[in-house]
C-alpha cells in the first residue's frame, strides 16, 4: 500500500492548525513525499501542524526521521508539530527511539488541536 | 542454505517486498503473530539500510537478504556489500554524510530496540544484520 497524504487547516482556541492526514506505509520509499509535503507547508507559512497518523499501517526510522525534520522546521518559525496516534504498534517505535519525548503525541485530532504549549 | 533468498536492487521501492516476503516465510516458519510486526519492521529497517549505503558508496550489486528457517528458531540475514574502514585506519573516501549517519544510526537504534538476538558486522567486503526469533512448533490439528 502506497502512502496517501491530505492536509485541511481547523480553527482552534490557539489559532489555526494544519491538519496532515496520513495513511499506508512511510518507508524508505514513500517518507521523501511526506517530507515535500512538510516542507511545502511550511514554505507556505503553516508553522503549526498536526500529523494525524491514525492511518499509517507502518512507519520507519525514515519516516521517524522526516517528522523530526518537520518539527525542526517549524521550531525554526516558533510553530508546533503534533502527533495523532492510537496504535500502539506505531507507538512502540516511538518508545524505542526515545522520541516520545519530542513529540507530543494525542489520542484525537481534536485534542491536539486544543492544545496549549 | 537459507530456506528463502532473496536479492534485490538496491533501490528504495523494493525493500516493501523484502518486509512482505520476510514476514510470510517468518510466519509459515512459527514466529508468533505478535511479533511479525517487529520481523517486518526489523527486515525492513536493515535493508533500507543496505540500500542507503550501496547507493552512498555507488555500489550496483544487489541487496542480499536469507531466510533461514531452523528447528527453534528463524533467522533473517541482510548483508550489504559496501566497504567499511578498517577500525584505526583512514576514514574511507566514502563517508556518509552528518545526515545519512543519523539517518543509519537511528536505523541500527530500532533493530537493536526490537531485536534481542541481533549480531552486526561490518568489514573491508560489507556488512552483515543477523536477527534471530525463536519459533513455536506448529499447533497439532487435533485437540
Amino acid at each position: 500500500m502506497d502512502l496517501s497524504l491530505s492536509t485541511r487547516n481547523v480553527s482552534g482556541p490557539n489559532g489555526d492548525r494544519t491538519v496532515v492526514e496520513v495513511g499506508g506505509e512511510i518507508d524508505v520509499y514513500t517518507a521523501p513525499k511526506l517530507r515535500e509535503q512538510l516542507v511545502e507547508l511550511v514554505n507556505d507559512g503553516s508553522f503549526h501542524l498536526v500529523v494525524d497518523m491514525e492511518g499509517v499501517d507502518f512507519l520507519d526510522s525514515t519516516g521517524l526521521g522526516v517528522l523530526v525534520g518537520g518539527l525542526k522546521r517549524v521550531r525554526a518559525h516558533e510553530g508546533s508539530l503534533r502527533l495523532v496516534c492510537n496504535q500502539e504498534r506505531i507507538l512502540k517505535i516511538f518508545r524505542i527511539t526515545g522520541l516520545t519525548k519530542v513529540f507530543p503525541i494525542h489520542t484525537s485530532v481534536e485534542e491536539a488541536v486544543n492544545a496549549t504549549d | 542454505m537459507a530456506t528463502v533468498e532473496l536479492r534485490f536492487s538496491a533501490l528504495p521501492e523494493h525493500v516493501r517486498t523484502a518486509r512482505l516476503v520476510a514476514a510470510a516465510v517468518a510466519r509459515r516458519a512459527g514466529v508468533d503473530e505478535a511479533v511479525l510486526d517487529e520481523v517486518r519492521l526489523a527486515v525492513g529497517e536493515a535493508c533500507s539500510r543496505a540500500v542507503g549505503l550501496h547507493q552512498s558508496s555507488g555500489i550496483s550489486a544487489p541487496v542480499r537478504v536469507m531466510l533461514i528457517e531452523d528447528e527453534k528458531q528463524f533467522s533473517i540475514e541482510v548483508g550489504d556489500e559496501a566497504p567499511r574502514a578498517l577500525p584505526g585506519g583512514a576514514s574511507s573516501g566514502a563517508a556518509p554524510g552528518d545526515a545519512e549517519a543519523e539517518e543509519d544510526e537511528m536505523g541500527l537504534a530500532v533493530i537493536s530496540g526490537l531485536v534481542d538476538d541481533l549480531e552486526v558486522s561490518a568489514g573491508e567486503n560489507g556488512g552483515l544484520i543477523r536477527m534471530s526469533w525463536p519459533t513455536t512448533p506448529p499447533a497439532t490439528l487435533a485437540s
